[in-house]
């Protein structure tokens, strides 16, 4: 059956806020492909962290909302950079698939070190301002749909501007287009693949914390959002910033009419549909050749 | 995704495949002459079963340089598709098995045309995605695999009215499965196809440029790791008498392509190490319960930083270390 035109605008609203958050994550993904060619199967558990630890500071201490978020993206930035540090760093001569099983340890590793720490138990958040609904012709807004929308919104602005317009945003993209050349006029390589995990730590950070109040808080939430954020890497094209985003809300619309019409086929709908582009342009929405 | 293995030439290659086979046979055979617990032949069952998946992963991976996701799949695919046979349609276990094999093989076959046009992270995409869509089917077509109950009571395999249900006697089929399923691989990395599968994996134009079929190849190694998967996934099945959908999910495709990586690509034993090790860790780390993942996360971090090649080739590197130095000394 084909949904109705207000539940049309219902679906519309929660897929491009769920895609927008997976959007967050596909750059994550794309960031530190860009810098070190592998896929970071840990991204997943940067969301869960800063979910769980925006958590943890807004219900459990008791500190106000936008200080919680801070503190969560805050240690989750770090997260990455100390992960890059202590586990990639030590291996970067290593193949691709090896350092890949890395992150695939890192994530096993964290998900443990969440299960200690917060339980086994879905948490709640508070949401950031109400959970009255506002009525949209038709459809139903909760203000957390316009903050998500909203700060995911100024994250790619401002994640833009500083590839574009600044210094350590140039050297990031030399060092994406070819690491060598870029160590050559004296950009520290190592520095940049390392601020590439710290920046995919204060994205993942920041999507787990927004969507907290909607999604609650979960020690292995991140395998399912690390997987959609992969799959929307993908389906935008891998390595390209507005193909992750593009591939995420994307994604997002697609999993959210999907649950309209058969909630237990939403994943099934959303990956067949994925792989269905994939086999008409095997390189992604906007991706640009097969490596 | 790591360098080519090298061929080997000559009678040396020869007496090396046999003798490995050999060696494989004999070890795999003899065990329960050593270990007689029950609960070690249980674990040795559980080994022989990744080791077949393992192989065929080790195949695609290795020697063909794919990358599967959802391998996983293909396990599940070969366990329901056996279960379902003998159970809902009460035929005989061997003919589920058959039905296993066969199944899963196509449809290795069916989704590999398409999917194996994908390259790289796509590619592995591609798999994790098809892994997602038979996870959800077997969960969702109830009629045919009793959804999230799981299947019960799948009959155990039989030799002319004796059904093997003891630890020894389906160890013993487990471990002839993983002898033939040895020599199959090495048999193949040593022919041609192997040959083109390396090329493959070097560079896929190069290969095409010297003529070689990159897209047949290819597809016929998934197909057969498809198969293979689909063999253990059946063997699965009737010795555990119990399947569920879950355990066939993006976790233990990870698993699989943890032990193929573990072990060490491109090497028949590297696929046993890789097999033996993984589920050996995960057993042992069960008695420390909550810490358990905690510290295999940690061990899979600290062997890939420390032994990049896998296992086997790690050892190898240390006793030739070793070696060196003694043989240093000599000299000095």
């Amino acid at each position: 059956m084909i949904p109705s035109a207000p539940y049309l605008l219902q679906y519309l609203v929660s897929g491009v806020t769920l895609g927008s958050i997976y959007g967050m994550i596909a750059l994550g993904f794309t960031l530190i492909h860009n810098a070190t060619g592998i896929v970071n199967f840990a991204q997943g558990e940067f969301v869960a962290y800063g979910a769980l630890i925006a958590i943890s500071c807004s219900g459990t201490f008791g500190l106000p909302m936008p200080l919680a978020v801070l503190i969560a993206v805050v240690c989750v930035t770090l997260l990455g950079a100390v992960l890059e540090r202590v586990a990639i760093r030590p291996a970067r001569r290593s193949s691709v698939i090896t350092l890949i099983m890395i992150t695939v340890g890192a994530s096993i590793l964290l998900r443990g070190i969440a299960m200690k720490l917060w339980g086994p138990d879905a948490l709640p958040m508070r949401h950031f301002s109400g959970e009255t609904p506002m009525q949209f012709a038709g459809a139903s807004v909760l203000p957390q749909h316009l903050w998500i929308m909203g700060i995911v919104l100024v994250t790619m602005l401002s994640l833009w501007l500083l590839g574009d317009k600044t210094q350590v945003g140039k050297a990031m993209r030399a060092c994406a287009m070819d690491q060598e050349a870029a160590q050559l006029v004296g950009i520290p390589a190592a520095r940049m693949v390392m601020l590439s995990f710290a920046l995919s730590g204060l994205l993942g950070g920041l999507a787990g914390a927004i969507v907290a109040p909607l999604a609650m808080g979960l020690y292995n939430m991140g395998i399912m959002l690390g997987l959609k954020g992969f799959a929307a890497a993908i389906l935008g094209g891998m390595g390209n910033p507005m193909g992750a985003v593009l591939g995420g809300v994307l994604l997002g619309v697609l999993e959210s009419i999907g649950a309209g019409i058969r909630s237990e086929f939403k994943d099934a709908i959303a990956f067949g549909v994925m792989l269905v582009v994939l086999l008409a342009k095997p390189t992604g929405l906007l991706g640009r050749r097969a490596r | 995704m790591g360098k080519a293995p090298r061929p080997r030439n000559g009678m040396k290659r020869e007496i090396r495949r046999y003798g490995s086979i050999a060696l494989v046979a004999v070890v795999a055979l003899g065990l329960p002459q050593v270990i007689r617990a029950e609960y070690a032949l249980h674990l040795a069952t559980i080994i022989g079963i990744n080791t077949i998946i393992v192989l065929g992963l080790n195949l695609l991976m290795g020697y063909a340089g794919q990358v599967s996701l959802g391998q996983a799949a293909f396990v599940g695919i070969g366990a329901y598709a056996s279960a379902i046979v003998a159970v809902k349609a009460g035929l005989s276990p061997w003919l589920g098995l058959g039905a296993g094999v066969g199944l899963s093989g196509l449809t290795a076959a069916i989704v590999g045309v398409p999917l194996l046009k994908l390259r790289g992270h796509y590619l592995a995409m591609g798999t994790l995605g098809f892994g997602m869509i038979v996870q959800i089917v077997l969960v969702q077509w109830e009629k045919l695999t009793d959804g999230t109950i799981g299947m019960m009571s799948i009959p155990p395999l039989a030799i002319a009215g004796y059904a093997l249900e003891s630890a020894s006697s389906m160890y013993y089929l487990v471990a002839l499965c993983v002898v033939l399923a040895v020599t199959l691989a090495s048999n193949i990395i040593d022919s041609r196809v192997g040959r083109a599968m390396r090329a493959v994996h070097g560079s896929e134009v190069a290969a095409e440029t010297c003529g070689v079929d990159t897209a047949r190849y290819k597809l016929q190694v998934f197909i057969l790791s498809g198969a293979m998967a689909g063999l253990a996934g059946s063997l699965y099945a009737h010795r555990e008498t119990f399947i569920h959908p879950d355990t066939f999910g993006f976790h233990y495709s990870i698993q699989l392509v943890v032990m193929a990586v573990l072990g060490g690509m491109a090497s028949i034993w590297g696929a046993i190490f890789g097999a033996g090790a993984v589920t050996i860790i995960g057993e042992e780390l069960r008695q420390y319960q909550e810490y358990s993942t905690i510290i295999f996360g940690a061990v899979l971090i600290v062997i890939m930083i420390f032994l990049p090649g896998g296992i086997l080739r790690g050892i190898g590197d240390l006793v030739g270390r070793i070696a060196g130095v003694r043989l240093r000394r000599v000299r000095g």
